[in-house]
């Protein structure tokens, strides 16, 4: 496959995995191509992504890509090298078949594993990167089991190798050594600096096992199918129902950024619509002073919308990060609003308001909420119609025509009550009331969501799937 | 001297040399960026050297550095071009009766009566430049479009005088730290990179290079704390800059290794914000 394909492969499954990529942009990574050997593996992947990604949230995505795409191109595949960096010029060996080179890599094949977990952990106590990646291409050959064609996915021979190596018991072993190598043992501090220069290093271990996994399947599998499998949503289009750890984690930082963004903009365009709307009556009390031409329009004062929001969510199993995501993000850009108050439920309420209040940072509120709210009645399981006949008991009076309700749920009621009278009191005295739903539509009242009897009496219910959904209509809100 | 845009590591090694340590990613975009003649749209957190970056680029390819400072409301006048009216009021005042309209009209329109601003400038200049467009993301989106023509054809167009295009291409830096997003006209015409904190070994070369008199067991813990604090769930991570002072502090006082005492009682610098310092305090003193 000449380069020239294989970009144009690269591409199209860039753009596949959702990162825009337009005529300009790719013709600028063929002349970028150009300037820059192949051969140099990490000045290629710098150039390709200075030409084709264009935000630094979609950095992962190509770099997954990009792996795939030219990692066997490059002479790293090889475990041969010169030592120091790995970084041979013997051609590509056949995958499965380690390198027979000398130096750092080579001689590895004849060790028992537990000299094989010495020398990691000589590796990982001196960072010797040259050794860790030849332990890891090591690791995976001996303990992964790959074999041909076999249609599992590269986590599970991931898993299968760590399991061997077992890299909590290394991590322990490494403290101890590094206590046993202090002279009057560590301070706390110490501890901590060590603790994490060591985690470091693991987790560099750990992805280039990755790393090396996915080498062999794309040798086994040709770049086009692995890709595939690899695919993953950007970060704004992770789903917060189904986000596992790792995406957790990406779209608790994607957050950050984007609530800035947010507020910037709301406070921009606050400023900028400093114009009320058109003064009908003072227009035409004017236009008498032109002969009756409306010459000169009059306008009424701004009354900048700052409404109240009450924030009503359900915190139960799998939507409670959707109401964890909303909940930070009304959070921080409560400037908007003139007053915010939370409440929480599962099948009991209880505000949490104060929580927001007496501390600045929303991460630790959040915390509070998970553990001190008292959102249990029964058993634990959503139940919104008593959820929402107590809000009424005890809130609805504070509803008045300035508050806007958000309900944040995916309404699956679990068959109980769902006393969808609440929420058409409520709307007749407030403002709007809204429904996000995290779930995706075609799911909407099937099974025991009942999204649908308490939509009919809102003035709209949104599907919120992603951070994307979420910010546009936090956006609209505000 | 040897041309310091030859080549990935020609450019770091030249950036080295004016106390810039370039990774290999941002080295290699600056090549790029010389060689295909683009500008470069350099993102990331605020304090990690974006527009210093600019800065060494221009001493170490010796060209003159000419900054627009971006900010809401700035406008055509501020940064491409404005006529001189006084004194085009003063040349039609000057003689009345001699010149025909035509003329006058003409003469009052040249190059003589123009002010350029920084991106004409730039443009116009004879010997080599480096254009900092400093914080893009303060305009509005609609301003952008002021800058790209400059950035796409290196050229501005003046109705009345006709196109001025570039006599030698500028290299050009834009710095944004990511309040807003960037239209896609504008990230389309440029190399995009991104500047994150540097890792621990580049961090504390950092150190080194930038803060005299360190020893190298103090910067190598200076940086190996701040990593770990950046780590934490913090407002404000500390950028590179505060690292920096942090570092200076610590030589002035003297301490020559940090203990966790130290350590909380300085952290007032590497972290504003008060939840944030007692967060850190409390992560590195806790037993664990």
């Amino acid at each position: 496959m000449n380069v020239l394909d294989l970009m144009s492969g690269f591409i199209v499954e860039l753009r596949n995995a959702g990162i825009p990529v337009s005529l300009t942009e790719n013709l600028d990574a063929m002349t970028a191509v150009k300037e820059i050997p192949l051969e140099d593996r990490e000045a290629f992947k710098y150039a390709l992504a200075a030409t084709l990604v264009k935000s630094h949230n979609h950095w992962r995505a190509f770099e997954t890509i990009f792996e795939v795409y030219f990692s066997l191109r490059g002479p790293e595949y090889a475990i041969v090298g010169d030592g120091s960096d790995g970084r041979g010029d013997a051609p590509a060996p056949q995958p499965g078949r380690p390198g027979d080179g000398s130096g750092a890599g080579g001689g590895l094949d004849g060790l028992t594993p537990e000299e094989i977990a010495q020398m990691l952990m000589q590796a990982l106590m001196n960072g010797d990167q040259a050794m860790m990646r030849a332990l890891a291409r090591q690791a995976v050959q001996r303990f992964a089991g790959m074999e041909p064609g076999r249609p599992v996915g590269g986590t599970y021979y991931l898993y299968r190798t760590l399991r061997n190596l077992d890299l909590d018991a290394m991590m322990d072993k490494l403290m101890q050594a590094s206590r046993d190598g202090a002279d009057e043992g560590l301070t706390p501090l110490e501890e901590r600096l060590e603790r994490d220069e060591f985690q470091g290093r693991i987790e560099e271990f750990k992805q280039e096992v990755e790393a090396e996994i996915r080498r062999r399947l794309v040798a086994d599998r040709g770049p086009e199918a692995m890709a595939k499998t690899l695919r993953k949503p950007l970060p704004e289009d992770v789903e917060f129902m189904h986000a596992s750890r790792d995406e957790m984690q990406n779209l608790k930082k994607a957050l950050g950024p984007l609530t800035r963004k947010l507020a910037a903009r709301l406070a921009r365009k606050r400023r900028h619509g400093r114009r009320g709307p058109l003064d009908f009556r003072n227009t035409v009390r004017h236009s008498l002073s032109y002969g009756g031409v409306p010459a000169d329009p009059k306008f009424k004062f701004p009354r900048p919308a700052k409404p109240e929001l009450m924030v009503v969510a359900d915190i139960s199993g799998s939507v409670a990060a959707f109401a964890r995501f909303t909940l930070m993000l009304v959070y921080a850009i409560q400037g908007q609003f003139s007053k915010v108050r939370s409440f929480v439920f599962i099948d009991g309420i209880d505000e949490v308001t104060d929580y927001f209040k007496s501390t600045e940072d929303v991460a630790e509120a959040i915390h509070r909420v998970n553990t001190e709210a008292d959102v249990v009645w029964v058993d634990g399981h959503s139940d919104y119609g008593h959820a929402f006949e107590v809000f009424w008991e005890r809130h609805g009076r504070d509803i008045n025509a300035k508050t806007t309700v958000l309900l944040l749920g995916d309404a699956r009621n679990n068959y109980h009550a769902t006393q969808s009278w609440v929420v058409k009191e409520i709307r007749k005295r407030c403002r709007h009331v809204y429904w996000l739903n995290p779930e995706p539509r075609s799911y909407w009242n099937t099974g025991d969501s009942v999204v649908g009897e308490y939509g009919a009496h809102t003035d709209g219910v949104f599907e919120c799937r992603n951070l994307r959904q979420l910010e546009a209509f936090v956006e609209k809100l505000a | 001297m040897p041309d310091p845009f030859s080549s990935v590591q020609s450019v770091r090694e030249g950036l080295q040399s004016v106390d810039y340590l370039a990774d290999e990613g941002i080295a290699g975009v600056v090549y790029l960026a010389r060689r295909l003649g683009k500008p470069v749209l350099v993102e990331g957190p605020a304090g990690t050297g974006k527009t210093q970056l600019a800065k060494s680029v221009a001493e170490l390819s010796g060209a003159r550095l000419i900054r627009l400072q971006c900010y809401e409301g700035l406008d055509e006048s501020k940064a491409l071009y404005e006529w001189n009216y006084k004194k085009q009021l003063l040349r039609i005042q000057a003689d009345k009766s001699s010149d025909s309209w035509t003329q006058v009209h003409d003469d009052i329109f040249s190059e003589e009566f123009l002010l350029t601003r920084p991106l004409l400038e730039a443009i116009s200049s004879e010997d080599p430049v480096v254009l900092l467009i400093d914080e893009v993301d303060r305009v509005e989106i609609e301003t952008e479009a002021l800058l790209l023509e400059v950035l796409s054809e290196y050229q501005v167009s003046i109705p009345e005088l006709g196109t001025i295009r570039a006599k030698q291409v500028p290299m050009v830096f834009l710095t944004s730290n990511n309040t807003r997003e960037l239209s896609e006209a504008l990230k389309r015409r440029c190399l995009f990179l991104h500047v994150d904190y540097p890792d621990l070994e580049r961090e504390k070369q950092i150190v080194l290079t930038k803060v005299p008199d360190i020893s190298q067991s103090l910067a190598d813990q200076v940086a190996r704390i701040v990593r770990s604090i950046r780590q934490l769930d913090l407002k404000k991570a500390p950028s590179v800059s505060e690292t920096l002072d942090w570092a200076r502090t610590l030589v002035l006082l003297g301490i020559d290794e940090i203990d966790a005492k130290d350590a909380k009682e300085t952290l007032h610098i590497l972290l504003k914000y008060q939840t944030d310092i007692a967060k850190a305090a409390k992560e590195l003193s806790a037993e664990r």
